[in-house]
């Protein structure tokens, strides 16, 4: 089974890279680029055959591995 | 006196950290990341440097490694356990100090001598001190220290604050800031003041002639405050 996260900076947490690219495609003609938060995707593939097992497990990893959770907030997208 | 020095796949300061304790009378030994038990130390050292190549977050996958347990063992009944620049990020990837440290706010690897002064001096590390500022390097990309507010309120009310970035005579403002770190912290303590993470590198000011000497006052100290 695959289960994919969205590891991304809290809100209030400064994203130097994202303002960085934001600056770059604004530079390159997207002028409408209002900002841009820049994070993390990971594709896991699981053997588990129960789909909430496997979310579990999921969300187990974003908090004890994928995420930091003082910065950042993940969220648990299924294939 | 003895000390350990952790060596992960990517640290790049464990053997000028070695030099450094040694010179100042530490009985030094290298540990690999993949043991699980750790000698007899009065003090356990997380070097610089980049470890398992700063993937994931810096840090993150250090603080997962064999060692690591026997590391927050050691921490946790008392021993001294300083963390330096990526040791400061396992250290804060563990959790055994509080916050996090993000990317430097200007987007630039930073590398340069900096002032930092000392905020407690209640503690193994700082006490006695004859030195209130220190003049040490930094060298990070990922230096800018972050916390909740909870988290800076408790880090405040416990005096968990090592040292801040300041100028030569020690005025701490937004100037001497070279990341963004927050109340330009550069360094922290757990509660018990046994644990300190620090961004900056003394083990690079222990000679005179290439650098500067306000590490050897470190060491020193912390030495003859050990004994």
């Amino acid at each position: 089974m695959k289960i994919s996260a969205i590891i991304t900076l809290k809100k209030d947490v400064l994203d130097p890279q994202g303002k960085a690219v934001h600056q770059a495609l604004n530079g390159i003609g997207f002028d409408s680029v209002k900002s841009i938060r820049q994070g993390k995707y990971f594709e896991i593939e699981i053997d588990e055959k129960d789909k909430k097992i496997a979310e579990q497990k999921a969300e187990e990893m974003c908090k004890k591995l994928l995420a930091n959770l003082v910065i950042e907030d993940y969220k648990i997208i299924e294939k | 006196m003895n000390s350990s020095v952790i060596i992960f796949p990517g640290s790049n300061c464990d053997r000028d950290m070695d030099v450094a304790l040694k010179k100042f009378g530490f009985k030094n030994q290298m540990i690999w990341h993949n043991d699980s038990e750790l000698p007899k130390s009065d003090l356990v050292v997380l070097p610089g440097g980049f470890s398992y190549g700063d993937y994931l977050r810096c840090g993150s996958m250090a603080s997962k490694s064999k060692i690591i347990d026997s590391v927050i063992k050691f921490a946790k009944s008392g021993g001294l356990l300083l963390g330096i620049c990526n040791g400061f990020q396992i250290l804060t990837e563990t959790k055994l100090l509080p916050g996090a440290l993000l990317r430097n706010k200007y987007s630039k690897f930073i590398c340069k001598n900096v002032f930092v002064k000392i905020n407690n001096s209640e503690n193994k590390y700082f006490k006695n001190l004859k030195k209130n500022v220190l003049e040490l390097h930094i060298a990070h990309n990922e230096g800018n220290f972050f916390c909740s507010n909870d988290q800076m309120r408790e880090i405040e009310d416990n005096n968990q604050i090592a040292i801040n970035y300041c100028d030569q005579k020690g005025q701490v403002e937004d100037n001497f800031n070279p990341n963004g770190a927050i109340k330009n912290i550069a360094g922290i303590f757990n509660k018990q003041k046994n644990i300190l993470g620090m961004m900056p590198h003394p083990e690079r000011m222990i000679d005179n002639y290439l650098s500067g000497e306000d590490g050897s006052f470190f060491f020193q100290n912390l030495i003859n405050n050990l004994k």
